[in-house]
């Protein structure tokens, strides 16, 4: 195994891109971070995407975007892991370099959401899960995620203005981020008086539908940013054969073998994107990365240690739920965020003195994990 | 979701009959059936009925529902502790969310789950609903 750096990233802002399709959006982001990283040529694709076969009933997207991309000749692939296909993609892209098999790859994730309707889109999510048992109850992404919550107010007494407050300091660090789907501030308030979306999760306590893609080019040739670690894992697939559902186990496994490969402990984390594409998703996350104690993640969070000049900055451009969760994208916009943190490019969202920052990013309800840990050289 | 006729009859005695597997193993009661159980790694499992009584875990109302359930929203999911151990998925029917509660008795119950279009399969398979106590 030899290091591997981070060569360029480039971000499309999330939005609705009526005018851009899925080919469009990956061009613009491929192409300025190859534009950015002083390499010598790629030696191959990993296109991350969740819903182009349903969204667009396009599947190849690796041959496609290298024909778009003019890299005719290149191995190219699509990497799938439901929501946690960029950090899977990452991974994937870091064992190429890592081995030494490339030593340039670019990786893009890229989802256009924005071209189907809204219920489409949740069939799409819910995909994620088992459709023979799991999907078939009718049940959602956020609907599962709502178990999880109930359980969790029940066992630990936690407050929902406490699990809730996640979503309140994620918009606030999302002003002035310029890449950002809602980059405004709301309330505890307000997010606790918004329809429910699945009973007890508000609608604002949900990430939205938006169109985006994020490209990051790893190099064995250096640079200032390292990749400390990479790592995934999986857990049962089913929420109803998990010793408890409130353990995410792929975290935990994910978390502990990154910090290993790193040589770190979690104290040495500044800061961190969670996958906070629920509130309480991001409250568990936050807990089984080793941040909080069980049961005390909504209160850590609460007392504001998130924040931007907290304990521990979390989603320092806004996370999932205010720079938004282009699905299959997502885990390449929070390795790319992490990158701009450390390289100093984070503009307005700059945390100071960041060395060592780490990308959360999941598929299902926690059935995969990926754990990116970046680091300043 | 258009379901192939092979694709839903392979499931109708599990979804119909609730019927699981049980672990000779680890003595675990598995369900949905699998080629391994998922908590030893055991290949010798045993078919069996699952309960048809249990207890509500935790539960949620979906309000804004995938395509194809959209008639039945709102509509009431819960994690459901059967009475033999198993944990199951389920819809509870026969409820309004705000009688729903942890810890509330439901039974199972066979009802009609969706309907691909005016001219697909009608799928049918458990939901539970709440035990109405004897006075």
């Amino acid at each position: 195994m030899r290091p591997v750096y981070i060569a360029g990233v480039a971000l499309t802002p999330i939005s609705e891109h009526w005018e851009l399709s899925l080919r469009d959006l990956a061009c613009e982001a491929a192409i300025k971070a190859v534009e950015k990283a002083e390499i010598e040529g790629l030696d191959s694709l990993y296109v991350a995407n969740m819903g182009g076969a349903t969204l667009q009933s396009q599947l190849h997207l690796g041959a496609l975007m290298a024909d778009a991309l003019g890299l005719h000749g290149l191995p190219a692939m699509r990497v799938e892991a439901a929501q946690a296909s960029g950090g899977v993609a990452v991974h994937e892209a870091y064992i190429a370099v890592a081995s030494g098999l490339y030593d340039n790859v670019l990786v893009v994730g890229v989802e256009k959401m924005s071209d189907a309707l809204p219920h489409e889109v949740r069939s799409t999510l819910a995909m994620a899960e088992d459709q023979e048992y799991t999907a078939y109850t009718g049940v959602t992404e956020v609907g599962l995620c709502a178990l999880l919550y109930r359980l969790y107010m029940d066992r630990y007494d936690a407050k929902p203005e406490e699990v809730a407050a996640l979503a309140a300091i994620s918009h606030e660090h999302a002003v002035g981020c310029l890449h950002a789907q809602y980059p405004f501030r709301i309330s505890v308030e307000k997010i606790l008086s918004s329809p429910m979306e699945a009973d007890p999760i508000h609608m604002l306590e949900c990430s939205g539908i938006g169109d985006g893609a994020a490209a990051i080019i790893l190099t064995a040739e250096g640079g200032d940013v390292e990749v400390a670690s990479s790592s995934v894992a999986t857990d049962h697939f089913f929420l109803t054969e998990r010793g408890d559902p409130l353990t995410l186990r792929a975290v935990r496994l994910a978390s502990q073998r990154a910090y290993k490969m790193a040589d770190i402990a979690h104290e040495d984390v500044d800061l961190v994107e969670l996958h906070d594409s629920t509130t309480i998703l991001g409250v568990l996350s936050l807990e089984d990365l080793g941040f909080a104690e069980k049961g005390f993640g909504a209160r850590y969070i609460a007392e504001g240690n998130v924040r931007r000049g907290g304990e521990l900055p979390v989603n320092t451009f806004g996370g999932l739920k205010a720079r938004g969760n282009p699905v299959g994208a997502t885990g390449v916009y929070q390795v790319a965020e992490v990158a701009m943190q450390l390289l100093g490019e984070a503009g307005r969202c700059q945390v100071e003195d960041a060395e060592v920052g780490l990308a959360e990013n999941l598929g299902g309800v926690a059935s995969t994990c990926s754990v990116t840990i970046l680091r300043r050289r | 979701m258009r379901v192939s006729v092979p694709r839903y009859w392979r499931e109708i005695k599990y979804r119909y009959r609730l019927i699981g597997e049980l672990c000779t193993e680890c003595g675990a009661v598995v369900f949905p059936r699998r080629a391994l159980c998922p908590h030893c790694g055991c290949r010798e499992l045993e078919e069996c009925k699952l309960s048809e009584t249990g207890t509500v875990v935790s539960w949620t109302v979906i309000n804004n529902p995938p395509k194809g359930y959209e008639r039945y929203a709102p509509y009431v999911v819960a994690l459901i502790r059967l009475d033999d151990g198993a944990q199951i998925l389920s819809q509870v029917v026969d409820v309004e969310p705000e009688e729903m509660r942890v810890g509330l008795r439901v039974e199972a119950t066979f009802r009609r789950v969706r309907e691909d279009g005016s001219s697909g399969i009608i799928e049918y398979g458990y939901k539970f609903r709440p035990i109405i106590e004897e006075p």
